[in-house]
Formats: structure tokens, C-alpha cells, sequence
């Protein structure tokens, strides 16, 4: 995969390093271009500068809200050097939990070219005045830690990590930190509260990070692939960057696809490819005598979309005007021989058991939810039971509780009510699951899971 | 409802609760200059930037329902009941976790928010027990309200769901229980555990569904880390957390607000009541020294007022041989008044003298010192403060101009640099040590001086910065290498020096102090503390912007006790620090009215408000007003008394509230002075000690029989209330009076109000105190006068009371008790957070399960040399006498010394201490004892003599009140 034609480099700047059974050494990303960006932003730009060119790159963050970079880092206090009310410390933190099902596009980033993601993290700690960063890694991957951690002594024995890096007077800690493996530790406050030592709870916004984050410190807290755009966006510059992709958010975006197509696997496509191509186009289209049902265009805990949204663009507002989230851009498929039933309470499932247990709604609401769904699945389910679920999901909405855990968890659902409504009645009317013969649940999870299992397509 | 406090009603005057600011604002309250202007339901609120739209609602009588949030707590957003509508903002926020912002628009009902509330309701509905009527709690469950408030009708989801309902209940704890199936995972019980008492013994465990609170690592709570302090017992909404009592008995009719009658800290507790039965205590929000916490003796252990060990008969016999007769008040009156005037007729006017308590309210210790000089006509009393603080009152006098400690208890809040020399609060000042331990929290550096690693040296959250770890004895030395230090590295406050103090005696100590003797390298062979460490500790004290002195008796009972007290007001005065919050010079004062006591005048040589007795205008003023003329020479000290008895000359001694007999050191010696007196007056509620040596046993009162007030360590005057009528028929200070008029002295008061009218009226620093503007305030700092008619927070922020501070000379000098090959170990000795001094009303309570021994602690080293392992009998043996313990092998004492505890009285660990005492006031040095330690068979010789006699005199009491069933 390590294509590193000058063409490719351009056009997916993020992967076309790539190389996930020997990723280069500091010497060889150096060699192909590598610290370029980060020898500039430290050489030639003030902290100021950078923030500029990021604002004005439209760089919207990949971890799942899709809020603009620029917007977070300008929110984080600057003081001049001798000012006595400067913190002590200031953090960046790379959130590198990807606990979601079947997401994996951030360990072929820390897997295949960690110095892609060491060279961002100077310059984006750079940029907001951090002395320290860490990279809060899921505990799972193992391989990326290593890797990882084989990168950053590269960097520190290079001086691109340490004191007075590269002959300036800037100077960074890099760490990596493995999480205890919860879900929730994914949420920016609870994965602070992790770093801290603390139980993983998310924390109440205001005060947000960027003011009072790890340790009571202005902290920011980005997605690696947010972060790995960051040297490409500063060596080749903003507008470049907006040419990735001149209809959309700007840039590229590392999608994935999975459930029963023909070849599931990760692409870096332009911010903005419709469905229809990356299903279609890049992913072989459904599985042999299988129809499409519905999708989930951004991961587990993004609403369903239907085949009539096939030609929306996958890009944040596009997806969103249709009624869903780009979420981490992971399309999950549903074929008609599939239970959107079984499919939704297997989703739920894994939330209630993801959830932190802090706030009542989804501590109390999530099993009730799986409760129900089993009830119905199972065919015991009555009438009233539809309602019960809607006013769940109602009371689970965005806003509505302490964190995003709850409403992603029932944002399929939700959806699933909406547009599949039939296949809940069938259940209740009928007494039983009406795809017989179908995939249980639990099936279905490993299936997904699988199907993503990193093939990269570069 | 406040009521007023008016004498002719009385009763009324006594059912004071204040549901007054009482109400809980959700959220705690926060302090800004700016502040911030919105709007909610209609109605404009201004409010400092930062406060939460929940308190923000509350302030203006908006009530916004809530479960998890509480005033006391940081607010957390769990439960999701207190959601509002908020223009401009998605969804539904928690008003408990949104800041207010200028302009907001907050909506808190409408059909949406209604719809959600009773959703949440219902979700925790759906997995609780329903039996309301049955539970404990019922009429007094947030829950159960907030179900109410939200007009839950129905739970869809059913209960047939996944639950808790068959979680057991963990009962380990005496006092309270958890009963789990009950718990809605608030958390608040975990974030009081944490944010008020700063124990950390709770956690929550699993997740999701399956969360559940837990007591350390899934123990029972008896097993965990849990100080029963009660904070979570108090913040839980359900009948999770209850306290047994209430289980068992319901829940109270009435409250009554009164003041605990335990440490010095002086917590403000309501006394929760049905008709006369104290049903629980709870701590009171509105306590000033307390802010609503509380320690588990206050909490919990009052169960010894109504003990049937209590005597409630008066007494009296001829001779501590013959067996105890219960006879009437008048009878044990005529009886006592008999023998004390032949005492004196037959011995001269100073034969007789009596002892006050610092247990005893400020009016009844008053009133002692009062019927001495004025019936007894001599000047004989004296407290049992001399054998705690009263080098406190002798040194902060000599350097402050005032006998007392200089700030609030909440004035450590703003401390950054916080010294705490010879006190461990954890154990015997639990509830401030939560403040401090918060203020740690928080940032503030600590510096410990103590000989062992006390709780703090190293506890959950909170380390010490640094700990040195002196060899007893030598505070003095510590403290002046301290002052060395600041001194020799110019770390002087000058201009606070200059302005505030008194320039020649500033002189005299600066070339003193600057000797290279004082010096850390120089003195680290005597205090064994590593001079690098002490350098850094005193820069680190000087340096503060602010920093605070707390001490104990660690200080004071010394031989140099006087001098150390001095030396740390030197260091306050060197560094500027006092006068102002966060700083200051405090004494952990050991029992509730130490201080009341001081001030009270029980010394020889002092009148209230210390002014001394040789003083002709004040001696007057009293004259006049007891109508009596007064010996102008000071009368005996305890220690005198004792050696006067035993040689014949003391002879008569009245006694009250104090037991002698097992607190004072040298236990021998006591017992000798005390078999050598004609008649000794015991008034008490338990046959303690002393009274197996008495002639007359007057019943007394406990603090829920009577009316009065405590000053504790902050020089803050509460009131007692009376709780229920007194067992014996009489309060503590009627008696004073009865017996007073029976000697032919005659006092006159109808209520202790008219005491403290009379206190006010003779003493300057009393002059604005009065129960009236008590019942207002709460609480009332002396000096409250003309100048001050509110009270005074915070001590010496202008002068010194009228003068310059004064820089005081304090050479080291070594004790005398030193080690040799006979007594090579350093005894040294303290208190637990269970019991409570001589341990009379906390061995009879459930407390005793924490502590039911006193233990012999050793480090491993000392322990090895002798073959002692935990729990062995060990002997010890000093130069005044031998006792035997259990011994406790333990890293937190350093070799060389070993601890004991003095709560139960069969271990005579004042059988051991000896009669070395201040130089200036006579404070016996219990910190410091030589002694030997040695595998032991058996109970010393005196502990086996002590059984011996003891049961005897219980023998006595039992066919005292066969006497009684015999003759109806
Ligand atoms: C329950 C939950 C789990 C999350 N898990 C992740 C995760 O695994 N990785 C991630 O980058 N962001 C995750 N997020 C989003 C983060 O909170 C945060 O928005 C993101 O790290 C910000 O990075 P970005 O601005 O670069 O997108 C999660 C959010 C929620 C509510
Ligand atoms: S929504 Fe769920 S995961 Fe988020 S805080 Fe509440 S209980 Fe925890
Ligand atoms: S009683 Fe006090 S120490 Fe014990 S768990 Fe409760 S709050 Fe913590
Ligand atoms: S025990 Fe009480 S305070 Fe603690 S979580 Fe349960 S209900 Fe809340
Ligand atoms: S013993 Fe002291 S700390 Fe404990 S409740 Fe009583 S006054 Fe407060
Ligand atoms: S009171 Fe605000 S969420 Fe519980």
C-alpha cells in the first residue's frame, strides 16, 4: 500500500504511508516527506499562525460530532511566556479509544504510519501552548501501542519530542496511555477522568476541556484522524486542503463498510463520495441475493437511513439534512433477510452494557429498552410496548441526559421505529420473529464485526 | 420558625429548629465579583457568575425538583429530575450542572419537562421496593417527595424487569445500615464520603444497569475504610443509608438545636426528638463551626445519657469503706455543707477547694469558681485544662496578649501553607480535619511535626509535604530551628514586624534566635529531624502567602509545653501571619469547653476573663456584685491540691464533672491524695473513678438535661438546649446553687441566661453576650462587646488587643525525664477517634466495637528486640509505676517510642506517666514518659489492685440501691 506517487499522496494524503506489516521509521517518513508540516509550524509559524491555517482549512473533527477543529483550538486560553496567570500545564489529548463496533480506522492510522500521527501531535500541542500530550489508546490494541511507542522514542531521540525540539525553545511530552477498555472512555470528559485515574464518567460541560480539562488544565481532546490531517493541511496549506473535496466539508474521509457486501473494508475517499459509490462503487454492492434494507451511514449509534438516501453525500450536513449522523463514517448495512428487530436490540445491548450508569435515563432506560426489544423479538410483545420504546428514545434524546452515550444508543432504534415499523408489528401480531430462520443477534454482532475487520483499500 | 429565646417561656424557647436556611439550594454556593442577571419562569435573578440555574431557581422560591443534587455537594447531574428548558439550548439541561449565564431564559415547567420528570420517576419506580407505608423512611424520603412532586400515577415499564430489589442489606455498622435494594445510585453518599468528610471509604462499582455502591472494595462497611462519620447517611435521599435508631424507633416529632458535648470543635447538632427520646442526632447545617458535618461521637454516641449506669440518686457514706446510701438531695446537701465547714473549722479556710470541668457548660463552671471564692472564701479551684492547655493560655497570653486561639475553624479554607505540630485532628478533631483535609484537596501544602505517622501523614487524596519526625520532648528545639532558619535566611515579615510589634523584645529574640545553636544542622542530633527537611519546611511556612499554625496537645504537655506555644507564636509574628483569614495561631482545644472553662475564671490566680486576682478594681467589681469580699492571693493548683492533701493540709475537695482519678498522670500519687481527704463532692452521671473515692455523690445532669452554653476551640459561644428533664430532678448548675445556699451563700437564678447575664456584665470580652442575641446569631466569637457586638471571627487584625505583639525568649531546655538503660523507650500518649478522653460516655455506647482496649503500639524493631508480637501482654514501666497492655507492633511509631491510648481505665496508663509537668503552669507532661516494655503473664500489681478495689466500690453501689428497694 505504500503507493507514494506523487498523485496519491495528494489525494489521500492520510493513507497512501500506509503500511500496516512494517510501518516506516522516522528516517523513512522523513524521507517521504514526513515532518515537513511540523518543521514548518515550529520553524516559521507562531502558535497563532497555525491555528489560522487549521480554521481556515474547514477541518471538521472525525471523531464523531464532526465540530470544526479551529473552533476547538481558538477556545483554548494563550498567554505570553512570562505571564504569571499562565497554567502550569496546558494538554493535548488523542482519543484513540475506537470502542465503537466495527470502527477500525484509527488503528490502520496508528498501526500503519505512527509518525503521521507523532508529527500532528506536535504540531497541534504546538498550536494550542501544550507541554504535555497523550494518547489514549484502546486497550485492546496492543500493536499500536507498540508501534506507537517505537515512534515516539524514534521522535525523542531525533529531538522532534523532548526539550528544545528541533533548535527551538518549544518543548513536549508525549505519552501513551492504554485504556481499562469501556465504551464510555471514548466521551472526551470521561476519558479525561480516565487519564486522571478516576472512574470513567462523563464530566458536565461548562466548564468545556479547553478551559478546565485533565487536572482542572485547558485540554484538547481530537480524534487521530482529525489530528492526521493536520501536517498535510500545514505543509500543503488550507486551500489545498478544501480542493480535496470542493463540494463538501473539505478534505478526505477514511470510510468504512461493512455488514453483508461483497467486500467489506476502509477507504479514504473525498469528504462528501455519495453512498451509493462507496456502497456500490467501492464496496461490491450487497451480498449475493440479498437486498438492501436500510443503513446506518455513520456507525452503531447513528440513525437508519433508507435505499432512497443512496445518492446523499456522505459529509456532515448532507447526511445530517437526511435525518442521520456521519458519525465515524462506518456505512453498516441491513439486508431484507436480515431482523431489524434483532438487529436494533443487538445494537442496544451493547450501549446498556457500555453505559457508565451515572445518569438515570440510560442507567434505568437502556436495559428497559432491551427488556422490551427481547420481549418482542421473542414474540411476547404487546401494543403498548411501541409506545414505551418511542417515549424511551424521547426521553433518552439528545440533551436530554448527562452525555451522547444515550442518545447514540437509541438513535437506531428510534429510526428503526420510524422506518420499520411493519417489521415490529409483524413481530407483536404474529407472536414470533417473522424472519425465520434468521441470525440471532449475537450472530449478527460478530458478523459486523468481522466484516470490518481492517481490510484497508487503498 | 425561630423562637426567641424568653425565660418565662421557657419551654418554647427550647424547641428551636431552624427550618430557616435550612432548605437545600441544590447546589453549594459560589462567590464572584461578577454577577450575572437571567431570567426563570418570569421572574429576574441576579446571581454571582458560576452559580447553577437549579440554585439560582431555588433563591428566588422556585423549586425545581432534584434527587442527586444537594447544597453540601458538588452537583453531578445523575438523576436528571431538576432538566429545564433554557432558550437557545438543545434538549432538556440539568439545572444542577448549568451555569447561569447573563440574559439566560430559563423555563422550569412546562408539558415536555413534566412528561420527562415523570419518566424518570417512573424508570426509578420501576426498580424500587413499594413499601412505602413500612419503610423507615416514610415521611422523610426525597424520593418518595419527588414521586409526589412529578404526580407519578403509573409505571409502564412494570416491575417485572430486571432489578435490585433482592440486594441484602449490610447492618456491620452499630449505627446505621444500608439497605441496598433501595439505592437509586445517586452517588451522594460517595461524594459526601469524599467532598465533606474526605474518607473516601465509597465507591461505585460495575456500571451501566449494574452499578452499585460499594464500602471499599466490596466489604462490609464495618470492613472498609468507613469512620462513621454519618456525612453519607445524612446526604442519602432513601432509606438506603438509615440510621437504626430511626429503624427502629420512627421518625421524630420535633427537633431541638444544641451544641455536642464532646471535642473541642464544638459541632452544632439537631437533636432529632419524639416527646423526650433523642430519636438521632444530626449535624447542623447551620452550625458555624461544624457547616453541617460531624464526627461519630456527636453523630452517633449519645446513647450513654440514658445508660442505666446513670445514678440518679444523691449519696453519701463516711468513709470510702462502707457501702453507698441513697439519700435526699437536701439530706446529701446538709450532709456535704457539714463536713466542709467542719473541714475548714477544724483545718483553716484553705483546707477545701474544688475542681471544674471543661464538660461542663461555661454558666456551671461560672458558678463553681463563684461558690469557692465567695462560700468557700478561698481561691482553691482549679480545671481540668491544667493538665491540657493551659500552657496555651499561658503562652498565647505572654506573646498575643490574649489566651486564645485567633481564627474560625473555616478560616483554614484560605490557608496555603498549613503547619500542624503535635495534634492529630483525623482521630481527636474529626471535623475539622475534614476542612483541612478539603483545603489539601484544594492545593494547600502541609507540614506535619509529630513523633509518629499520624492518618494525615499519608491519607486518601491528601499527603503531608513534609513530615518531621521529632523525638518526643523536643518541640522547642524544632520550633527554634525553625526561627533560625527565617531569621538567618531573612525570611521576616518586616513591615509586620515593624508596625505590629514590639521592638525591643523583637531585638532581644532576634539576636537570641539567630545563635547558630538554634541552627536545623545543630539541633538535628537532639530532635532527630534532618536539617535539609526543616530548612525546607520553615522556608515553605515563611514563604506562604498564607500560612496557619494548628497544635495540639502534642504541644503542651511538655515540660517546655509553655515554651512551645510561645515559640509558634514567635514564627506567626516573625512571618506576618496573623491577623487576617488563612492564617494564625490555633489550639485543638482536647474537650468541648476547654476554652468556656478558661474564660470562666476556674484558676487560682484568675478571674473570668483572665484578669488576675491581685487586681484590686477587678476584685472589686466582683466584690460588688457577690456581695462577699475576696482573697487577693491565688489559690492552690491541682498538682498543689495533691500534695497538700497528702501532707495533710487539703482536705475537702468538690469535684464536678471531672474524673481525676484516671486522667491525671501518676495515678498513685492521686490515688494517695485522694484516700488522704476527709471529704471528697463528686458530682457526675457515672461512678467514674474518682467517685469510688468519694464521700458524697451528687447526681449530675448530661448535656441533653440542661440549659447553657460550650465555647470551643474558636472561642464560639452555643448554646445547649435542653433536650429532657434531668434524670436526677436537677440540672448541673441548680446543684452549684442548692449547695451553695446550704453553706449559707445564697445565689439567685431562675435560668442560666441570668448566669451568662451576670458573666456579661463582669467581663469585658462577655459584655454583648446574651442568650437572646445568641438564639439570633447561633453562635457568638468572643470578645463580643461595644466594639465588636457581632463577635470577632478572627483575632489581632489591628493590634493585640491593645498593644504590641510580643517576640518571646524560648531556650530549649531538655525534659528530665530522659532514657537510660533501665527505661530506654519514650512513652508518649493520645487518643482515638472512637473514644473520648477517660472513655466515661463513649466505652457505654456502641463505639466500644472500635476500641474496646487500649494497645501498647511498638515499631517492629523495638517489638523484635523483646519477642513481642501483636496482641502479647506486655508490661511497662517508668519511674512512677508499671501497668500491663496489649501490644499493637505497628510502623507508625518510630523506634525508640512507643504510643498508648488512655480511654479505659483498667490500663493505667497514668499509672505510668509521671509528676513532671510546664514550668509555668504546672501541665503535666504526658507526652513524654520513660519507660520500659517487657513480655508479661499477668496484670501489673496495680492493675490487680485496682480490680480489687474497683469491684468493691461497685458493690457499694449496688447495696446503695438495695438500701433504697428495702426501705419503700
Ligand atoms: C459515548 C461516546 C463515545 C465516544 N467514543 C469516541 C471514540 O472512541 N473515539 C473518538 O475519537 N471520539 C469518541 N467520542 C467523541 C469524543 O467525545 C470527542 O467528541 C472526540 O474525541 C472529539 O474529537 P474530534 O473533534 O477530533 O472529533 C465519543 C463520544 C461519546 C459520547
Ligand atoms: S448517558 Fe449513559 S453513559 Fe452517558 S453519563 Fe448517562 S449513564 Fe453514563
Ligand atoms: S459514614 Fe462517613 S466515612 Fe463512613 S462511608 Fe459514610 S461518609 Fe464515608
Ligand atoms: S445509598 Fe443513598 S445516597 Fe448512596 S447512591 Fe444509594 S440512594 Fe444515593
Ligand atoms: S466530637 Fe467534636 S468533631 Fe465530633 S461531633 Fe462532637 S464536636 Fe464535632
Ligand atoms: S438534581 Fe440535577 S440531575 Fe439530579
Amino acid at each position: 500500500m505504500t503507493n507514494s506517487t506523487s498523485q496519491s499522496s495528494m489525494l489521500q494524503p492520510l493513507t497512501h504511508l500506509v503500511n500496516l506489516s512494517q510501518p516506516l521509521s522516522l528516517k523513512e517518513y522523513i524521507r517521504e516527506g514526513g515532518y515537513q508540516g511540523a518543521k514548518k509550524a515550529l520553524r516559521e509559524l507562531q502558535p497563532a499562525e497555525v491555528l489560522a491555517i487549521i480554521s481556515d482549512s474547514n477541518l471538521k473533527g472525525r471523531g464523531g460530532a464532526g465540530f470544526p477543529t479551529g473552533m476547538k483550538w481558538s477556545c483554548v486560553p494563550m498567554f505570553e511566556a512570562d505571564d504569571v496567570n499562565a497554567p502550569e500545564h496546558k494538554y493535548l489529548v488523542c482519543n484513540a479509544d475506537e470502542m465503537e463496533p466495527g470502527t477500525f480506522k484509527d488503528r490502520m492510522l496508528m498501526e500503519g504510519v505512527p509518525h503521521q500521527l507523532v508529527e500532528a501531535m506536535i504540531i497541534s500541542a504546538y498550536t494550542i501552548g501544550a507541554d504535555k500530550a497523550y494518547i489514549f489508546l484502546r486497550g485492546e490494541y496492543h500493536l499500536s501501542a507498540k508501534r506507537l511507542q517505537q515512534a515516539i522514542d524514534e521522535a525523542y531521540s531525533e529531538n522532534w519530542l523532548g526539550k528544545n525540539i528541533q533548535g527551538t525553545n518549544y518543548q513536549l511530552d508525549l505519552y501513551v496511555h492504554t485504556s481499562a477498555g469501556r465504551y464510555i472512555c471514548g466521551e472526551e470528559t470521561a476519558l479525561i477522568n480516565a487519564l486522571e485515574g478516576k472512574r470513567a464518567i462523563p464530566r458536565a460541560k461548562p466548564p468545556f476541556p479547553q478551559v478546565s480539562g485533565l487536572f482542572g488544565k485547558p485540554t484538547v481532546v481530537n480524534n487521530v484522524e482529525t489530528f492526521c490531517n493536520i501536517p498535510h493541511i500545514i505543509k500543503n496549506g488550507a486551500d489545498w486542503f478544501k480542493q480535496l473535496s470542493p463540494k463538501s466539508d473539505a478534505g478526505t474521509k477514511i470510510y468504512a463498510a461493512c455488514g453483508r457486501v461483497k467486500t467489506p473494508g476502509l477507504w479514504e475517499l473525498p469528504m462528501g463520495v455519495t453512498i451509493r459509490e462507496l456502497l456500490y462503487g467501492h464496496a461490491g454492492g450487497m451480498a449475493d441475493g440479498l437486498k438492501l434494507k436500510g443503513l446506518l451511514p455513520g456507525g452503531a449509534s447513528t440513525d437508519f437511513l433508507l435505499p432512497e438516501h443512496l445518492d446523499t453525500p456522505m459529509d456532515f450536513d448532507s447526511i445530517a439534512k437526511a435525518g442521520s449522523r456521519l458519525g465515524t463514517g462506518g456505512l453498516i448495512v441491513l439486508d431484507d433477510q436480515n431482523c431489524p428487530v434483532g438487529m436494533v436490540l443487538n445494537l442496544i445491548r451493547f450501549f446498556a452494557q457500555e453505559s457508565c450508569g451515572w445518569c438515570t435515563p440510560c442507567r434505568d432506560g437502556t436495559p428497559w429498552a432491551v427488556e422490551i426489544l427481547t420481549r418482542i423479538e421473542n414474540g411476547q410483545g404487546q401494543a403498548r410496548d411501541l409506545d414505551d420504546l418511542a417515549n424511551l428514545c424521547d426521553f433518552m434524546w439528545l440533551g436530554k441526559t448527562h452525555c451522547a452515550l444515550a442518545p447514540g444508543a437509541v438513535e437506531p432504534l428510534k429510526s428503526a421505529l420510524k422506518y420499520f415499523h411493519d417489521d415490529f408489528e409483524q413481530h407483536i401480531d404474529k407472536g414470533c420473529c417473522p424472519y425465520s430462520g434468521s441470525h440471532s443477534p449475537s450472530e449478527i454482532a460478530s458478523n459486523v464485526a468481522q466484516a470490518c475487520g481492517g481490510h484497508a483499500h487503498g | 420558625m425561630i423562637n426567641y429565646f424568653d425565660p418565662k417561656t421557657q419551654l418554647n424557647s427550647n424547641t428551636i429548629t431552624s427550618d430557616l436556611n435550612t432548605r437545600d439550594l441544590g447546589t453549594p454556593e459560589i462567590f464572584s465579583d461578577t454577577q450575572v442577571t437571567l431570567d426563570i419562569d418570569g421572574v429576574s435573578v441576579t446571581v454571582a457568575e458560576g452559580t447553577s440555574v437549579l440554585r439560582a431557581a431555588a433563591l428566588v422560591d422556585i423549586n425545581i425538583p432534584k434527587l442527586c443534587a444537594s447544597d453540601n455537594l458538588e452537583a453531578f447531574g445523575s438523576c436528571r429530575l431538576c432538566t429545564v428548558s433554557i432558550e437557545g439550548m438543545r434538549g432538556m439541561p440539568a439545572s444542577c450542572t448549568t451555569p447561569v449565564r447573563e440574559g439566560m431564559k430559563v423555563q422550569t415547567q412546562n408539558a415536555e419537562l413534566a412528561k420527562l420528570r415523570r419518566n424518570v420517576m417512573e424508570l426509578y419506580i420501576s426498580d424500587h421496593p413499594l413499601d412505602c407505608l413500612t419503610c423507615p423512611a416514610n415521611g422523610d424520603c426525597e424520593l418518595q417527595d419527588m414521586a409526589g412532586v412529578v404526580g407519578l400515577r403509573d409505571v409502564r415499564y412494570g416491575f417485572e424487569g430486571e432489578n435490585h430489589l433482592d440486594a441484602p442489606t449490610d447492618s456491620s455498622n452499630p449505627y446505621f445500615s444500608f439497605d441496598a435494594s433501595k439505592c437509586i445510585v445517586c452517588s451522594r453518599c460517595v461524594r459526601a464520603c469524599e467532598e465533606v468528610q474526605g474518607t473516601f471509604a465509597l465507591t461505585v462499582d460495575g456500571r451501566g444497569f449494574d452499578s452499585k455502591i460499594s464500602a471499599g472494595q466490596n466489604n462490609d462497611f464495618i470492613d472498609s475504610d468507613c469512620v462513621s462519620c454519618g456525612a453519607c447517611v445524612q446526604a442519602c435521599p432513601t432509606a438506603t443509608l438509615m440510621e437504626k435508631s430511626v429503624i427502629e424507633q420512627g421518625l421524630p416529632d420535633h427537633s431541638i438545636i444544641t451544641t455536642c458535648a464532646y471535642c473541642g470543635v464544638g459541632c452544632s447538632f439537631r437533636a432529632d426528638m419524639q416527646g423526650e427520646k433523642v430519636i438521632r442526632m444530626v449535624p447542623d447545617k447551620n452550625g458555624q463551626a461544624n457547616q453541617g458535618h460531624s464526627c461519630v461521637k456527636g453523630r452517633f454516641a449519645f446513647g450513654y445519657a440514658t445508660h442505666k449506669d446513670r445514678i440518679t440518686s444523691p449519696m453519701i457514706r463516711e468513709s470510702i469503706d462502707d457501702p453507698w446510701q441513697e439519700v435526699s438531695w437536701q439530706e446529701a446537701l446538709d450532709f456535704a455543707a457539714n463536713k466542709l465547714r467542719s473541714i475548714q473549722k477544724n483545718h483553716g479556710r484553705n483546707s477545701i477547694g474544688a475542681i471544674t470541668s471543661s464538660r461542663c457548660t461555661n454558666e456551671e463552671t461560672y458558678l463553681v469558681q463563684k461558690l469557692v471564692r465567695a462560700a468557700f472564701n478561698n481561691n482553691n479551684v482549679d480545671t481540668c485544662a491544667r493538665v491540657c492547655h493551659s500552657p496555651t493560655g499561658y503562652g498565647l497570653k505572654a506573646t498575643l496578649n490574649e489566651s486564645a486561639g485567633t481564627q474560625t475553624f473555616a478560616s483554614v479554607l484560605e490557608a496555603d501553607v498549613i503547619l500542624v505540630i503535635g495534634a492529630n485532628p483525623t482521630d481527636a478533631h474529626p471535623v475539622f480535619a475534614s476542612l483541612l483535609k478539603r483545603r489539601l484537596r484544594q492545593g494547600a501544602k502541609l507540614i506535619i511535626v509529630d513523633p509518629r505517622n499520624i492518618d494525615l501523614v499519608d491519607s486518601p487524596h491528601t499527603k503531608a509535604d513534609y513530615h518531621l519526625k521529632l523525638r518526643p520532648g523536643t518541640n522547642v528545639a524544632v520550633l527554634n530551628a525553625m526561627a533560625n532558619v527565617i531569621v538567618s535566611e531573612n525570611l521576616l515579615d518586616q513591615n509586620f514586624i515593624e508596625s505590629r510589634c514590639d521592638d525591643a523584645a523583637f531585638q532581644q529574640w532576634k539576636t537570641h534566635i539567630e545563635d547558630p545553636r538554634h541552627s536545623p544542622e545543630n539541633t538535628a542530633e537532639i530532635t532527630g529531624v534532618d536539617a535539609t527537611q526543616l530548612r525546607a519546611s520553615a522556608r515553605l511556612y515563611a514563604k506562604a502567602n498564607n500560612g496557619a499554625i494548628y497544635y495540639g496537645l502534642g504541644v503542651t504537655e511538655h515540660s517546655q509545653g509553655s515554651s512551645s506555644v510561645m515559640g509558634i507564636a514567635n514564627l506567626a509574628l516573625a512571618t506576618g501571619n496573623i491577623g487576617r483569614e488563612g492564617v494564625g495561631v490555633n489550639p485543638l482545644r482536647g474537650q468541648n469547653n476547654v476554652q468556656g472553662a478558661c474564660d470562666m475564671g476556674s484558676f487560682p490566680h484568675e478571674l473570668p476573663g483572665y484578669r488576675h486576682i491581685s487586681d484590686q478594681v477587678t476584685r472589686h467589681l466582683f466584690e460588688k456584685e457577690w456581695n462577699v469580699e475576696l482573697d487577693h492571693e491565688p489559690g492552690l493548683r491541682i498538682p498543689n491540691m495533691f500534695e497538700s492533701a497528702i501532707h495533710g493540709h487539703f482536705k475537702g475537695l468538690y469535684c464536678q464533672g471531672e474524673d481525676i482519678a484516671q486522667s491525671d498522670p501518676n495515678t498513685q500519687h492521686v490515688q494517695q491524695a485522694l484516700t488522704s481527704m476527709e471529704c471528697i463532692i463528686v458530682q457526675d452521671i457515672f461512678l467514674n473513678e474518682t467517685a469510688k473515692y468519694a464521700h458524697v455523690f451528687l447526681p449530675g445532669s448530661s448535656f441533653m438535661e440542661k440549659n447553657g452554653t460550650f465555647t470551643n476551640a474558636e472561642r464560639r459561644i452555643s448554646r445547649v438546649r435542653k433536650l429532657m428533664q434531668p434524670l436526677a430532678g436537677k440540672e448541673d448548675w441548680q446543684v452549684t446553687v442548692a449547695l451553695a445556699k446550704t453553706l449559707g451563700y445564697e445565689m439567685d437564678y431562675q435560668h442560666p441566661s441570668e448566669i451568662m447575664d451576670e458573666i456579661a456584665r463582669l467581663t469585658p470580652t462577655f459584655h454583648g453576650v446574651s442568650y437572646e442575641k445568641l438564639d439570633q446569631l447561633g453562635s457568638i466569637q468572643w470578645p463580643c462587646n461595644e466594639q465588636s457586638p457581632e463577635g470577632t471571627p478572627i483575632m489581632h487584625t489591628h493590634d493585640f488587643v491593645g498593644n504590641l505583639g510580643k517576640f518571646a525568649l524560648t531556650e530549649y531546655i531538655a525534659t528530665p525525664e530522659k532514657v537510660n538503660k533501665r527505661f530506654p523507650l519514650l512513652l508518649t500518649t493520645g487518643r482515638i477517634l472512637s473514644q473520648y478522653n477517660v472513655g466515661a460516655q463513649t466505652r457505654r455506647t456502641d463505639n466500644q466495637i472500635w476500641h474496646d482496649e487500649d494497645k501498647l503500639e511498638i515499631h517492629p524493631n523495638d517489638a523484635e528486640d523483646r519477642g513481642i508480637k501483636t496482641g502479647d501482654w506486655v508490661g511497662i514501666a517508668s519511674r512512677a509505676g508499671t501497668t500491663a497492655l496489649r501490644a499493637l507492633v505497628s510502623e507508625r511509631m518510630q523506634p525508640g517510642v512507643v504510643y498508648t491510648t488512655f480511654h479505659h481505665p483498667l490500663s493505667g496508663a497514668n499509672v505510668v506517666t509521671t509528676n513532671n509537668s510546664d514550668w509555668a503552669t504546672n501541665c503535666p507532661e504526658y507526652k513524654v514518659t520513660a519507660v520500659q516494655a517487657s513480655l508479661v503473664t499477668e496484670p501489673s500489681q496495680w492493675q490487680a489492685d485496682y480490680r480489687r478495689f474497683s469491684d468493691r466500690q461497685h458493690k457499694f453501689l449496688s447495696e446503695a440501691s438495695s438500701t433504697r428497694d428495702n426501705t419503700k
